[in-house]
């Protein structure tokens, strides 16, 4: 139980840290730059139609769907991981 | 005009083999039986008065010289996506500085003369091509569907958002969906309201192709160069065959966007859209 626990709190964090890794390569801001409960909208400096590439990114790179209205309100790379990581 | 020669000659607007039409929201071109057909009005095409007045000319000019054509490829210039669908910012200046009779009968007239330009699209004797990437969403993704094949840039993202407006897809876009999809899938678009990547547009079977970034209109001139092959009177019949206009259920669609966009529920939601500075302004 605890190794299962273990198992998915590290794929939480290595799913952030691929968020963290294609945010910072498509939108060409330096990875160190990037933390996980940073606001993405205020640290990537994106617009809405940006918002849509990046999501588009997302759902290509973990093969999931992401309905938009499941990311309503979230703005942290942290809580994204998060609505991801129960899409795998 | 990647991979592909074209020869140009700007000025009037009466497109032979070898000559274009550019204008403000749009241009085209006809070159090797394959007439091009290309968005550029920022940020991201969306259909407003002055697309619509140039889409009547392409169609007058398509009614011309489609006998010379065996395709139609139609694509963005724009980087953010194909079309953004309706300019929500006109609709709801112009309503705004009308008498509300007369803002309906606009939104009618304006509807009725762009389900003439779908149509048109749509019954084209020859195969045409929607090449999109980025956003195509609303109308965009209704011009979209008129055509007989999409090919999708992997970043293609559609959507049809117009519930959150309290309105419907008013271009045309869900009978042309039923026609196209099952039911269910075009409930799950209309009433969600959510987009979807390409992808999931292949496994639904709305997008013939995916290809990488940025290689969707490559991808279409590779397929218009495959049609021209064959026999072009039989790919018009094969068309004609499978491809019938829901012209009664279009009818409907005009009437429906009018009784709804008459509620005081779409202008509040014109009104939040347009004053939106969310980051996230197609979120309801």
């Amino acid at each position: 139980m605890q190794n299962q626990s273990m198992t998915a709190m590290n794929s939480t964090e290595q799913t952030l840290d691929e968020i963290l890794n294609l945010a910072a390569a498509h939108f060409k801001v330096p990875r160190g730059k990037l933390h996980p409960d940073d606001d993405f909208f205020k640290t990537l400096g994106i617009d809405s139609l940006q918002t849509l590439d990046l999501l588009t990114k997302l759902e290509n790179h973990f093969h999931v769907e992401l309905p938009d209205y499941e990311l309503q309100g979230v703005s942290d790379f942290r809580t994204l991981a998060g609505k991801i990581q129960a899409r795998l | 005009m990647r991979n592909h020669e074209r020869h140009k000659v700007h000025g009037e607007c009466e497109t032979k083999v070898g000559s274009d039409c550019r204008g403000s929201a749009l241009s085209w071109s006809v070159a090797d039986g394959v007439i091009d057909l290309a968005l550029h009005r920022a940020p991201c095409n969306e259909l407003g008065s002055a697309a619509l007045e140039e889409l009547e000319k392409f169609v007058t000019d398509l009614e011309r010289v489609q006998a010379e054509a065996h395709a139609l490829i139609i694509y963005s210039e724009m980087k953010p996506g194909f079309c953004a669908g309706a300019d929500l910012r006109e609709l709801y200046h112009r309503s705004q500085a009308m008498e509300k009779a007369e803002a309906a009968k606009g939104v009618r007239d304006f509807l009725e003369r762009i389900h003439r330009v779908f149509n048109l699209i749509d019954a084209a004797p020859l195969t045409t091509i929607a090449a999109v990437h980025g956003v195509t969403f609303g109308g965009g993704f209704e011009l979209a569907l008129a055509c007989d094949l999409i090919v999708a840039d992997k970043m293609a993202r559609f959507c049809f958002p117009e519930l959150r407006l309290g309105l419907i897809p008013g271009f045309g876009g869900i009978p042309r969906l039923k026609r196209d999809l099952g039911n269910a899938v075009v409930r799950d678009l209309l009433l969600t309201g959510r987009s979807f990547n390409a992808a999931k547009a292949q496994q639904i079977g709305l997008v013939s192709q995916v290809v990488g970034e940025g290689e969707a209109l490559r991808t279409a001139r590779g397929t218009a160069a495959q049609l021209k092959k064959f026999d072009h009177a039989t790919a018009v019949a094969a068309k004609k065959f499978i491809k019938p206009i829901p012209l009664e259920e279009l009818r409907q669609e005009i009437d429906l966007f009018c009784e709804l966009f008459a509620r005081p529920a779409v202008e509040a939601g014109l009104r939040k859209f347009v004053e939106s500075t969310d980051a996230q302004p197609y979120l309801p």
